[in-house]
C-alpha cells in the first residue's frame, strides 16, 4: 500500500516536471519571455560547457549552479568603472529580490587570469557580496569561455602595461541551466529585479 | 582661549572630512573627489572627481605617491561592449563641469604600492594647462570610497 502511494507520488511528480518543461522550461517549446528590460535569451545556446575552477581551486561547470539562477559576468578586478558598478548593481539586486535573492547566485568570470589571482579575486567578489563566486582558468580555457559566451574581450596595451575592453552583459540562467536573459549595463538594480522576477516565474 | 587659527584648521579638517575637498586653486575646481577601495593585492583603481575651469584648459597629467602608473583613462560603451583606452589630455571648456566618473573619462592609479582602505585620503596632482600653454598643478586629497560604493552613491537609483 505504501508502496503504491509512493510509486503514485513518484508518477504525480514526473507529469508535473513534464508540465513545467512545456509550460517555458524547455527551449524547443520556443520558450520565448517577455521581458521589460532585459534581451530575451532563451532560443540561443550560449555558455553551455564552460570548465572553470572557482577560488578554492574546485572545478566547476554550468551543471555546478543548477537549482539556482546563475548571472553571470565577465570582467577583471582592475576595472575601475563597469566591473565593480555591475557587481555593486547585482548585490543591490540581490538585495531588492527580498526573500528569493537567496536563489540568485552571482557569478564572476575573470578575463585576466595573469594578475587575477584566486586571493584577490575571492576577496574582490566577497567585498560586494558574501555569497558571489569567482572563476578563472588558464588564458585559453578564459578565451574558450569567453568565446562560447559570445563576449568579446581584447588586451588594450597602456603604457608599461595594459587594460581589457570588453562585453559588459550580464547572462541570466533559470534552474534547470537554460539561458533566459541578458541585462545590459545601462540597466539599473530596479530595472534588473523585474526582468529576473520574470525568469524565476517560469523556472 | 581657543585661537581662531585653531577653529579654523577645524573646520577645514571637517570639511575635508564630508568630502568637499573644494581646491581652488588657480582657476580650475575640483570637487566631490573620491577613490575607490581595493581588496588587499589588487593592482589598480580609479579616480574620479569634477573640474571645473574657469577659462579653456587642459587636464594633461595627475600624479600620486600611492601609484607607479598614473593615467587618465576614457571608457565608451558600444553594443554593450565597454572599451577603454589611455587620453593623454581631457578639454575643460571654461565654466563647464567636466566629470571623471565611472562612465567616461577616469584616473587611473596602477600597480598600486599597497591596498587603498576606506575612510583614507589619497593625494593626487593634478595638471592643468591654459590655453596660453602654462601649467598649474592642483593639489587634492580624494577620500576612499568602498570598493562597492556605486550602489550607496549611485544617482538614479530612489528605492528602498
Amino acid at each position: 500500500m505504501t508502496d503504491l502511494l509512493t510509486r503514485r507520488q513518484v508518477m504525480a511528480g514526473i507529469s508535473l516536471l513534464s508540465l513545467g518543461v512545456l509550460a517555458g522550461c524547455d527551449p524547443r517549446s520556443g520558450g520565448a519571455l517577455d521581458f521589460k528590460y532585459g534581451k530575451d535569451m532563451s532560443n540561443q545556446i550560449l555558455g553551455r560547457s564552460f570548465k572553470l575552477k572557482d577560488t578554492q581551486g574546485n572545478p566547476r561547470t554550468l551543471s555546478s549552479f543548477w537549482g539556482s539562477m546563475p548571472m553571470v559576468f565577465f570582467g577583471f578586478t582592475q576595472c575601475p568603472a563597469v566591473c565593480p558598478t555591475t557587481l555593486a548593481r547585482a548585490a543591490q539586486i540581490k538585495k531588492l529580490m527580498g526573500r528569493d535573492g537567496g536563489f540568485l547566485q552571482v557569478v564572476f568570470i575573470s578575463l585576466d587570469p595573469e594578475r587575477d589571482t584566486p586571493e584577490v579575486l575571492d576577496a574582490y567578489v566577497k567585498a560586494f557580496d558574501p555569497s558571489f563566486v569567482a572563476l578563472s582558468g588558464t588564458l585559453e580555457e578564459t578565451a574558450a569561455a569567453a568565446k562560447e559566451f559570445g563576449v568579446f574581450f581584447e588586451k588594450v596595451p597602456s603604457g608599461d602595461t595594459y587594460t581589457i575592453s570588453h562585453t559588459s552583459t550580464s547572462y541570466v540562467f533559470d534552474s534547470r541551466g537554460q539561458l533566459r536573459l541578458g541585462l545590459s549595463h545601462s540597466l539599473t538594480a530596479k530595472e534588473c529585479t523585474e526582468d529576473l522576477l520574470t525568469v524565476m516565474e517560469v523556472c | 582661549m581657543r585661537h581662531p587659527a585653531h577653529s579654523f584648521k577645524r573646520g577645514l579638517a571637517a570639511l575635508a572630512l564630508i568630502g568637499l575637498s573644494f581646491s581652488a586653486l588657480a582657476e580650475t575646481t575640483v570637487k566631490d573627489a573620491w577613490v575607490r577601495a581595493t581588496v588587499p593585492h589588487q593592482q589598480s583603481t580609479g579616480a574620479f572627481m569634477t573640474l571645473t575651469a574657469s577659462s579653456d584648459s587642459k587636464l594633461v597629467d595627475v600624479q600620486s605617491p600611492v601609484a607607479k602608473i598614473v593615467q587618465v583613462h576614457q571608457m565608451t560603451m558600444n553594443n554593450d561592449v565597454m572599451g577603454m583606452k589611455q587620453v593623454h589630455s581631457v578639454d575643460l571648456p571654461a565654466g563647464k563641469a567636466v566629470s571623471l566618473d565611472p562612465n567616461g573619462y577616469h584616473v587611473m592609479l596602477m600597480q598600486l604600492n599597497g591596498q587603498i582602505k576606506e575612510g583614507e585620503q589619497v593625494p593626487l596632482t593634478l595638471v592643468i594647462e591654459d590655453a596660453k600653454g602654462q601649467k598649474q598643478n592642483i593639489e587634492v586629497k580624494a577620500p576612499v570610497r568602498a570598493l562597492n560604493a556605486e550602489a550607496m552613491h549611485g544617482g538614479h537609483e530612489h528605492m528602498h
